[in-house]
C-alpha cells in the first residue's frame, strides 16, 4: 500500500510536471484519468492536498511560504469531503453486502415457487412470474390430485420487497399442509384466511384466486379472496370474458365466507389467471386496459400456453422499458381435447 | 513514558485549544501533515460533540507507545470524557448517516475512521468516554 501510494506521487510528479511544461489539453486529460486512478487507491481529497503541496515544493524550492501554508489551509477545508468521502466508502459496502443477503433470499424465494408445471393430458399451462425488484410478492402454486384434477392458486400479498417474501412462505406452507378439500376452493380459501389472519400483522394482507380443473368432467370451480379477475376465452364464441369471483382479501376478517363459482370449459378455452402487476402496466403515465391485454393474448393465441404468457410479459415489459412498477405474474391454462 | 495534558471544553475557544494541543502533539510525535490534520479533525468534532451535548467536558491527550516488529511503535491518544445526558442507544449513534448535527460523514462513526482504535462508554445520565488511538506509520 505504501509503496503504490509512493508510485501515485511519482506520476502525479510527473503529469504535473509536464502540464506546467506544455499546457495542453492533453495534461489535462492524463490528470482527469489519474483521478480515477486515485478513486480506485481510495486516496482521500486531502491526501493528494498533501502530495500536491510535496511535489510543488520539490519542484520550486524557492516557492513562496504562503503559497504552501495556503495548502494547509485547503488541506483542513478538505477534511470534511474526505470524512464524507469514506463515509460513501463504508456505506457502499454496506450496500454490497445488503444486496448480496438479498440475492440469497431472492434465491430461496424461488425455490418456494412450483419447480415443474403438472402434466395432465388435457391441459396446456403455461407461467411466467418476473418480480419488479429482486423479491416478489407474487405467488403461484399447484396442486395435482390422484383424480385427474389441478388446483391452480394465484396469490398477490399485499406490500412489496422483503416483507412480502417472508409472507410468501406462509402462504406455501399453509397450502402444503391443507387436508384434502383440494376440490373445494371455497374451503380452502376459508382454511387459508385463518392461518393468515393469525399469523400476519393488521396492515398486510393477501389477494388470491384458487381454481380446480376437474379433467374428468371438464368444470372448473374457483373462487377468489379480493384478487385481480382474470379472464375466460371461449372458443365457441370466440369471446373474452372477466373470471370474477367475489370475496373479501386474506387477513382481513377471521370469519370470511368465499363464494364458489363454476364453468364448463370446452375444448380450446382458456382460464386466464393474473395478478395486478399485469393490469397496472403503465405505459407513460396511464395504465393499461384490460381490453389491450385481451388484445395482445388474442395476438398470440394461436401459440402454446406457455409461448402466450411469455409474449405478453415481453410486450408489456417493453411498452415500460423493461422496467415493472410491480410484480407480474400471469397464467394460462388451456383445454386442448 | 506517559505524558497527559488535559483541556478543558466548555466554549469554541476550549475546542480551538484541543485542536491546538493535538496538533502540536501530532508534529512532535512525528505525523505527517495528513494525519496531524486527521487526529485534529477527530478531537474538534469529539470536542464540539461535548460542547453541544454535555455542555463541559475534557480533552485529554497522551503519547502511547506498543511493541511492533520494528521496536516500539508510537501513538497518540484522545480521552474525550464528559459527565454530561449520555448516549442512549450507542448502537445508533455508531451507524453511518444517523448525526443530530448535520454534515455528511462526521458523527462518531467519521471519527472511528480518521483514527485506528476507538472504544466508547456511555451510560445515559452519566456521560460519555471516548478513547481513539492513532498509531505513528
Amino acid at each position: 500500500m505504501k509503496e503504490t501510494v509512493q508510485n501515485l506521487e511519482e506520476t502525479y510528479k510527473h503529469i504535473l510536471k509536464m502540464f506546467l511544461h506544455q499546457k495542453s489539453e492533453h495534461g489535462l486529460y492524463e490528470a482527469q484519468q489519474f483521478s480515477k486512478v486515485l478513486l480506485e487507491h481510495q486516496v482521500s481529497p486531502e491526501e493528494l492536498i498533501s502530495v500536491h503541496r510535496e511535489v510543488l515544493e520539490e519542484l520550486f524550492p524557492t516557492i513562496a511560504e504562503e503559497v504552501l501554508d495556503s495548502l494547509d489551509l485547503l488541506l483542513e477545508v478538505m477534511m470534511g469531503y474526505g470524512m464524507a468521502y469514506r463515509e460513501h466508502q463504508s456505506l457502499r459496502d454496506r450496500q454490497l453486502e445488503l444486496e448480496s443477503e438479498i440475492e440469497v433470499a431472492a434465491n430461496m424465494q424461488q425455490t418456494l415457487l412450483p419447480k415443474e408445471i403438472p402434466s395432465i393430458g388435457s391441459l396446456d399451462i403455461g407461467v411466467i412470474s418476473v418480480p419488479a425488484a429482486k423479491m416478489s410478492g407474487d405467488y403461484y402454486h399447484y396442486i395435482k390430485d390422484d383424480n385427474q384434477s389441478v388446483g391452480v392458486a394465484i396469490a398477490d400479498i399485499i406490500g412489496k420487497g422483503v416483507p412480502a417474501a417472508l409472507c410468501m412462505s406462509m402462504i406455501k406452507y399453509a397450502m402444503d399442509s391443507l387436508p384434502e378439500q383440494r376440490l373445494q376452493p371455497a374451503a380452502l380459501l376459508e382454511n387459508l384466511n385463518r392461518v393468515v389472519e393469525q399469523n400476519i400483522d393488521d396492515n398486510m394482507f393477501i389477494t388470491m384466486m384458487y381454481g380446480s380443473y376437474d379433467s374428468r368432467t371438464h368444470e372448473f370451480h374457483y373462487s377468489g379472496a379480493g384478487h385481480e379477475p382474470g379472464f375466460f376465452y371461449f372458443a365457441k364464441h370466440d369471446q373474452f370474458e372477466e373470471l370474477f369471483a367475489k370475496g373479501i382479501a386474506l387477513g382481513v376478517s377471521r370469519d370470511a365466507k368465499f363464494r364458489e363459482y363454476s364453468r364448463k370449459i370446452e375444448t380450446g378455452d382458456l382460464i386466464v389467471f393474473l395478478s395486478d402487476g399485469v393490469t397496472e402496466s403503465r405505459i407513460g403515465d396511464r395504465f393499461i386496459d384490460r381490453e389491450e391485454i385481451i388484445g395482445l393474448i388474442r395476438n398470440y393465441m394461436h401459440l402454446s400456453a406457455q409461448e402466450v404468457v411469455e409474449s405478453v410479459y415481453y410486450e408489456l415489459a417493453k411498452l415500460q422499458d423493461f422496467q415493472l412498477k410491480d410484480d407480474f405474474t400471469l397464467m394460462i391454462i388451456r383445454r386442448e381435447v | 513514558m506517559k505524558t497527559q495534558s488535559c483541556v478543558e471544553v466548555k466554549n469554541e475557544w476550549g475546542i480551538v485549544a484541543a485542536r491546538q494541543a493535538g496538533r502540536s502533539l501530532s508534529k512532535e510525535i512525528g505525523f505527517g501533515s495528513v494525519d496531524q490534520a486527521r487526529i485534529t479533525t477527530a478531537i474538534s468534532e469529539l470536542s464540539r460533540n461535548i460542547y453541544l451535548y454535555a455542555k463541559r467536558g475534557e480533552i485529554c491527550l497522551e503519547v502511547v507507545e506498543k511493541p511492533s516488529k520494528i521496536g516500539v511503535k508510537k501513538g497518540l491518544r484522545i480521552i474525550a470524557q464528559d459527565q454530561g445526558p449520555g448516549i442512549p442507544d450507542i448502537r445508533q449513534v455508531m451507524v453511518d448517516g444517523f448525526t443530530t448535527s448535520g454534515g455528511m460523514g462526521a458523527g462518531l462513526p467519521g471519527v472511528k475512521r480518521l483514527m485506528d482504535e476507538f472504544t466508547i462508554d456511555s451510560e445515559a445520565g452519566e456521560g460519555t468516554v471516548i478513547k481513539a488511538t492513532k498509531w505513528l506509520r
